[in-house]
């Protein structure tokens, strides 16, 4: 038997933080790859320190729902997770190379493939793209080849920027280098006429991304996991969408300063999400193959066919909800 | 392959459970139980699929599988019967019934509460089991049916009053739902998520192997902004597990103490499962507790009638008890009536709270 375990941060005070661990693992559930899926928190229950005791699987993946390297991923989950002979040296990363190591849990006797956190696996870039094309509600967003003439839908000739926005902190540099890996990544593609890694706390700052980007057409995807304080009120009322997003919540899009700005809420929310964490599974061996594509098939990520039109819809759909109507 | 081909595989192998023993005897099987023994050709023993012992055996043995593992236990706890340990032995329980007569409780349905859960077992005219699970407290009552287990971490997210439940095992599970005919993986896994990690804990308990964690050690573990908890002293501690971990803010027993040889004094709770370790809330609010207790005591003069003091230690009451609520608006003799609260603010407080007393004086001088 094989499990897998979605380990995120939860809260004690926000009850919606949990939920995106909640809808990938469902959607996981269903392609039936895992004799056993669960989801496990820092904040809630079970926590990480109980999680592994609840699975009859003797193996285990455990993928952590975070975006980036660092504290957790790195010493509480590992420690709180009892795994044994864990240190810094079991993966060589530089902050976003983490892949994933096979250890022994020392309370429950199981295997544990540990893997590196769902936002920093390539595949992420991908689900970032994925999430501007929802947020605009167009296949073709970011795309500057001429002869898509749909995807500039909008008065602006100069294509879409993109913006990515990390939380940031002093405190941990891997927090940014997340940011900036997909920024790049996704800047390398061509596909949108220009690409920013933008932050909450160090520059260059959300606040300043109208000015930063030359773009009339800005979709801006905060790197989180799940909508909250930061990504539903900070963000929005930082670059200046609204001034009290509690109050009406923030137009998509909204115009500041003359650029249209296509704010999409966090990333972590995207279905397609949910692949990746069967690929940061896939990584550490599991025998996902067939899961992987009956995933895709139901979010709709690369290598579907046929339920994008729908899915996009129903994305932009959830997006006005969630701001208010506008 | 039918039942009577699995009962008639499984004598040939020889079957002993639940007061059911069936051997191979000379060219027929031997069939014991307490009320009976006797001699069946293969022929007869296929007659006897709807037998009580034989359903109960192809139900435990067949369906539930999983020998020694706390979902198992768990179900057999249920239903009231011995459950296997790990080691090989029985816990034998004083209401464990023979099986026709543990039969006779089930069909018309078997309750047992598990914190404030209510699960309920009927047994089906095949000998399998159907599971409903809801409050306690609403037993009997007509609620919205659910047989998805998985609706139940949201069901359970918020209490009656819409308020968010971040901890599984707060008193405070919402009423008016229940989920109904479950076969026995969903309702270990409903009340997985009701109540995560509870039944393995509980199971660890059975077999004599609950690893506790005490605070001294979960402490240490700490990082981050967490590593202050070292720091709350031992008085402080005891408050502490008096404020969090009595019956009337978690279902669970406590399990756990400040230290291996250094008993807590609150008492431990009542609950069914144990807990075997400070949880996070109780982290997070010990490092309040903390941060609190590194302020000096003050003398601070108030003026206050007796019944105003009075009124202070009720409001205090009413709020560490959640029963603000409970104070009717026009009951002007219970002191922490809000109207009263709100005179006594007039009265004797102002910008700076109680008038004439600022709380750091220095700031004033």
């Amino acid at each position: 038997m094989q499990a897998l375990v979605i380990v995120g941060h939860g809260s004690h005070l926000n009850p919606g933080s949990s939920d995106p661990a909640f809808a990938h693992a469902d959607t996981i559930r269903e392609a039936g790859a895992f004799d056993e899926v669960r989801e496990a928190f820092w904040k809630e229950e079970p926590s990480f320190r109980e999680v592994l005791r609840t699975l009859e699987s003797e193996e285990v993946f455990v993928v952590p729902l975070f975006v980036a390297e660092g504290y957790f991923t790195e010493q509480v989950i590992p420690r709180e997770l009892r795994l044994e002979d864990w240190g810094d040296e079991n993966w060589d990363s530089e902050g976003t190379d983490a892949d994933h190591v096979t250890l022994d849990a020392a309370d429950v006797g199981k295997t544990v493939h540990y893997c590196g956190p769902v936002g920093t696996h390539d595949s992420m870039s991908d689900v970032i793209v994925e999430r501007a094309k929802s947020v605009a509600g167009d296949e073709d967003v970011g795309s500057v080849d001429e002869s898509h003439s749909s995807a500039r839908q909008t008065e602006s000739d100069g294509g879409f920027g993109l913006a990515v926005v990390g939380h940031g902190t002093e405190r941990n540099e891997n927090s940014a280098k997340a940011t900036h890996y997909h920024a790049d990544r996704i800047r390398e593609t061509g596909r949108f006429e220009e690409v920013q890694a933008v932050f909450m706390d160090e520059d260059p700052e959300v606040d300043d991304v109208a000015a930063l980007v030359d773009t009339e057409d800005v979709v801006v995807v905060p790197l989180f996991v799940a909508d909250g304080f930061h990504t539903q009120e900070d963000i929005p009322e930082d670059m200046g969408l609204t001034a009290d997003a509690l109050d009406g919540g923030y137009p998509v899009p909204g115009e500041v300063d003359g650029v249209r700005i296509w704010y999409s809420g966090a990333v972590g929310t995207e279905p397609l999400v949910a692949d990746v964490i069967l690929e940061r599974a896939a990584d550490a061996g599991a025998d996902v193959t067939d899961a992987i594509e009956r995933v895709r098939e139901q979010t709709g990520g690369a290598g579907s066919t046929g339920s994008e039109g729908s899915r996009s819809e129903r994305e932009t759909r959830g997006s006005q909800a969630i701001n208010g109507g506008d | 392959m039918s039942v009577a081909d699995e009962l008639v595989d499984a004598a040939d192998a020889g079957i002993d459970f639940d007061g059911l023993t069936v051997e191979p005897y000379r060219d027929a099987y031997r069939w014991q139980t307490a009320e009976e023994d006797a001699v069946l050709t293969a022929a007869e023993l296929r007659e006897r699929t709807d037998d009580p012992y034989a359903t109960n055996w192809h139900y435990w043995e067949r369906e539930v599988e999983g020998r020694g593992t706390a979902r198992r236990a768990f179900l057999r706890w249920v239903e009231g019967a011995d459950v296997e340990l790990t080691d090989g032995s029985t816990d034998e329980r004083a209401d464990d019934l023979p099986v026709p007569e543990r039969y006779e409780g089930l069909r018309g349905g078997h309750t047992r509460t598990w914190g404030e859960l209510a699960v309920t077992v009927v047994l089906s005219e095949d000998g399998t089991r159907r599971y409903d699970v809801r409050h306690e407290d609403d037993v009997g009552e007509n609620v919205d049916a659910y047989t998805d287990p998985l609706e139940a971490r949201h069901l359970v997210k918020h209490d009656d009053d819409g308020r968010y439940r971040p901890l599984s095992t707060a008193p405070t599970l919402p009423h008016g739902w229940a989920f109904v005919d479950l076969d026995a993986p969903d309702l270990v896994q409903t009340v997985e998520y009701v109540y995560p990690a509870t039944v393995a804990n509980w199971w660890r308990e059975q077999n004599g192997d609950l690893d506790v964690t005490n605070w001294e050690e979960t402490a240490e573990r700490q990082s981050g902004i967490y590593q202050i908890v070292e720091q709350l002293d031992r008085e402080a501690l005891e408050w502490a597990v008096e404020a969090c971990c009595v019956d009337s803010q978690c279902v669970k027993r406590r399990e756990w103490d400040a230290s291996e040889d250094d008993e807590l004094e609150a008492p431990r709770g009542d609950g069914e499962f144990p807990c075997r370790e400070p949880c996070s809330v109780f982290v997070s609010a010990a490092r309040k507790f903390v941060t609190l207790e590194r302020e000096e005591s003050r003398e601070y003069t108030l003026e206050l009638t007796p019944a105003e003091k009075e009124q202070l230690e009720a409001l205090v009451d009413a709020v560490a008890d959640d029963s603000t609520g409970e104070i009717r608006e026009a009951d002007l003799n219970e002191p922490a009536n809000r109207y009263r609260a709100r005179y006594l603010r007039a009265k004797r407080m102002d910008e700076q709270g109680f008038t004439g007393t600022p709380t750091y004086p220095e700031d004033h001088e």
